[in-house]
């Protein structure tokens, strides 16, 4: 049965192909209402059993941290794809199967958004759990902040093993406070607190140290041309590059660490790990557009766009294109783009300014509140960005921030325009 | 212009701030920075006390939970937003806070969340959930935003809607009507940030707080072509 559902799936995904479309959901589709047991029977045969990783912010990149840490020692099945709900995992099982219906893989690194993460629950009960945090994204889809909290307490408590927890973000310290199963923190250290505010912390306030102990913690940080941090994990110190870049990507390092720690990984080996993880899917990635470098950066929420434009200073773009789409995955409501402040990183370090996308006059009507003009307004996505990059000199850097919708039409369009990838 | 420098009050920007609404009092404040006029802008977070010299006072949408920890704080303030709203302070609520300044919000599991009743309106917890772009027409302009609630909010005689909309969307899903009016007291559900997009209403408020203070209330024309297109646009996207 396992053997006739694995061919299935490779058929769709054949078939696909042969029809020039990548496909993340309907082989995983297709497989699952011909076999619905597939999945939890194939999970179930792995030795080291199953990692999820979930919250708001940062769950492809630190899957990514997970899974090559764990490549270190162990054979890992990860939906690296981009495929984060129930269908994708389907998908990325199927196709990191043989024909001969072996799966070789001792563990599994999924990354499942909060919603597909209890619908993942209710087919196989994770071992492991990797909470990053809970923050203002797609309401209009979740209703509330709470709610969302309230989906990933669902999902720790369906947790059978090890469930890793942000010490620094109190919606889940609440959540870890109600588990049986056992729970071990990673955060900031408190000198660093103030660069991680929450967003409730962000209107005033003091900002709240957490004193649980932290498996891993960020000691230190550098944000420049590279992002340099330095991580306690355990009792041993280590500093490393990371290239994945940016503060929130050093804070996600520390909680890749202490789920590696939850395997028995020593320090070194996970330090080593983390160095070589590349980044994710349009998280910093770079293109070379006819001599000028494109960078990418998906921004889906105010703490992510928040966290993103500290990036901004050490790239020294020669034009910043912000790209706002409102479809679904989007998220229909824009009012999230008042709670970022575009002055201060943007101010004298941007170049120049073009707004993209089907909200482009929303974009700019933001940016003018903070005292900024956007030199272009263009709602073409693929004319806007490659208008920015013919603007500026060779050699010179573009930085486009982009929404979830836009970001998979300027992917396209890029890899099809310079057939190479940077990095 | 004789104009004074105006007082703008963000009531409890900590708890009530997830959709945005902080905009307005940006917004508010740099139309009149644009303008040279003087603008003091204070937070006013549980426990602190409200500025005797208010002019205009901002209150945006929360969390469910967190209107229960501002409710009691919220309430105490009930005899002084009474007299500020009879003095004619102008008062621009959304959401959350358009449903704490009626007289009362029933919940789903049936608890009673008390208001101030500024606004002759109640408003009762539901399951179903309003989500999505809309817009409604006013003597101000359009008004261009984002609601997301499952409060269900039933207008008294004592006010006036804000406008009319669309059957499944608004104060209840039912009756056609978005938000509350009374003298210079205003409720709606829309974020976006509401005066964002709606700058003709952005200016009314400001006209409003000065003609109160018996200043000259001609505000100096603005170039809106930015936010009135991003309004056409707004206006024309699926809900």
């Amino acid at each position: 049965m396992n053997l006739l559902a694995i061919w299935l799936g490779k058929l769709v995904l054949l078939a696909l192909r042969a029809a020039g479309r990548r496909g993340t959901a309907l082989p995983g589709l297709v497989v699952e209402k011909a076999f619905p047991r597939f999945l939890a029977r194939r999970l179930a045969r792995l030795p080291l059993g199953v990692v999820v990783v979930s919250g708001t912010n940062g769950k492809t990149t630190t899957t990514k941290m997970v899974a090559t840490v764990l490549a270190q020692r162990y054979r890992v099945l990860t939906n690296d794809t981009g495929g984060n709900f129930v269908r994708g995992v389907i998908t990325a099982v199927v196709q990191q199967s043989s024909w001969r219906g072996r799966t070789p893989a001792d563990v599994a690194v999924l990354e499942l958004d909060e919603a597909h993460a209890v619908r993942f629950c209710q087919v196989y009960q994770p071992d492991r759990l990797l909470l990053l945090n809970v923050l203002r994204d797609q309401l209009d889809r979740f209703g509330e902040i709470d709610t969302t909290a309230q989906l990933l307490g669902t999902v720790a408590a369906r947790t059978t093993r090890h469930v890793v927890v942000n010490r620094d973000d109190p919606r889940l310290v609440a959540v870890a406070r109600e588990l049986t199963a056992e729970v071990s923190y990673f955060g900031v250290a408190a000198a660093l607190r103030p660069q991680f505010p929450t967003d409730e912390e962000m209107y005033g306030g003091e900002v709240a140290i957490s004193e649980l102990k932290a498996a891993v913690e960020l000691l230190a940080l550098e944000l420049g041309e590279t992002t340099e941090l330095t991580l306690r994990i355990g009792d041993a110190e280590e500093s490393l590059t990371l290239h994945a870049e940016g503060a929130h990507n050093a804070q996600n390092a520390a909680g890749a660490a202490a789920l590696a720690l939850t395997f028995g990984l020593d320090a070194a080996t996970i330090t080593a790990g983390l160095r070589a993880v590349q980044p994710a899917f349009g998280r910093g990635q770079s293109f070379n557009l006819a001599g000028r470098r494109v960078v990418l950066q998906l921004v889906k929420n105010p703490a992510g766009f928040r966290q993103s434009l500290r990036t901004v200073p050490g790239l020294r773009p020669a034009a910043t294109v912000i790209a706002i789409n409102d479809d679904y995955a989007d998220g229909r409501d824009l009012s999230w783009l008042w709670d970022v402040e575009f002055a201060p990183l943007l101010q004298g370090n941007s170049g120049r300014l073009v707004t993209t996308g089907t909200r482009a006059a929303d974009m700019a009507v933001r940016l003018h509140y903070d005292g900024l003009t956007a030199d272009r307004i263009d709602p073409d996505l693929a004319g806007a960005v490659q208008q920015a990059a013919a603007d500026v000199a060779p050699g010179e850097t573009v930085v486009v921030f982009s929404t979830y919708t836009a970001m998979w039409q300027l992917h396209q369009v890029l890899a099809r325009l310079t057939g190479t990838e940077l990095r | 212009m004789s104009a004074r420098k105006l007082t703008l009050v963000h009531l409890y920007p900590r708890e009530m701030n997830i959709y945005g609404d902080t905009g307005n009092v940006l917004v508010l404040s740099k139309r009149l920075q644009w303008r040279g006029l003087d603008a003091e802008v204070v937070r006013v977070q549980v426990g602190d006390p409200l500025p005797a010299g208010t002019d205009i006072l901002l209150g945006g949408g929360g969390q469910d939970a967190a209107q229960g920890e501002i409710g009691r704080d919220f309430v105490s303030r009930g005899p002084e937003l009474r007299a500020m709203a009879d003095d004619g302070v102008v008062m621009l609520t959304i959401c959350g806070s358009y449903q704490l300044l009626g007289h009362h919000f029933r919940t789903k599991d049936g608890r009673t969340i008390e208001g101030v009743g500024v606004l002759d309106v109640i408003t009762t917890g539901s399951d179903q959930r309003l989500i999505g772009n809309n817009s409604i027409d006013t003597p101000w302009g359009r008004l261009v935003g984002f609601e997301n609630h499952s409060g269900l909010t039933e207008l008294g005689a004592g006010v006036r809607p804000l406008g009319a909309t669309e059957p499944g969307r608004g104060n209840n899903g039912s009756d056609r009507t978005e938000g509350a009016v009374r003298a210079n007291v205003f409720g709606t559900y829309l974020h976006g940030p509401v005066l964002a997009k709606s700058p003709q209403f952005a200016d009314e408020l400001l006209r409003r707080a000065y003609a109160r203070r018996g200043s000259n209330a001609d505000l100096e024309p603005l170039d809106d072509s930015l936010a009135l297109a991003a309004a056409d646009v707004a206006s024309h996207r699926p809900r």
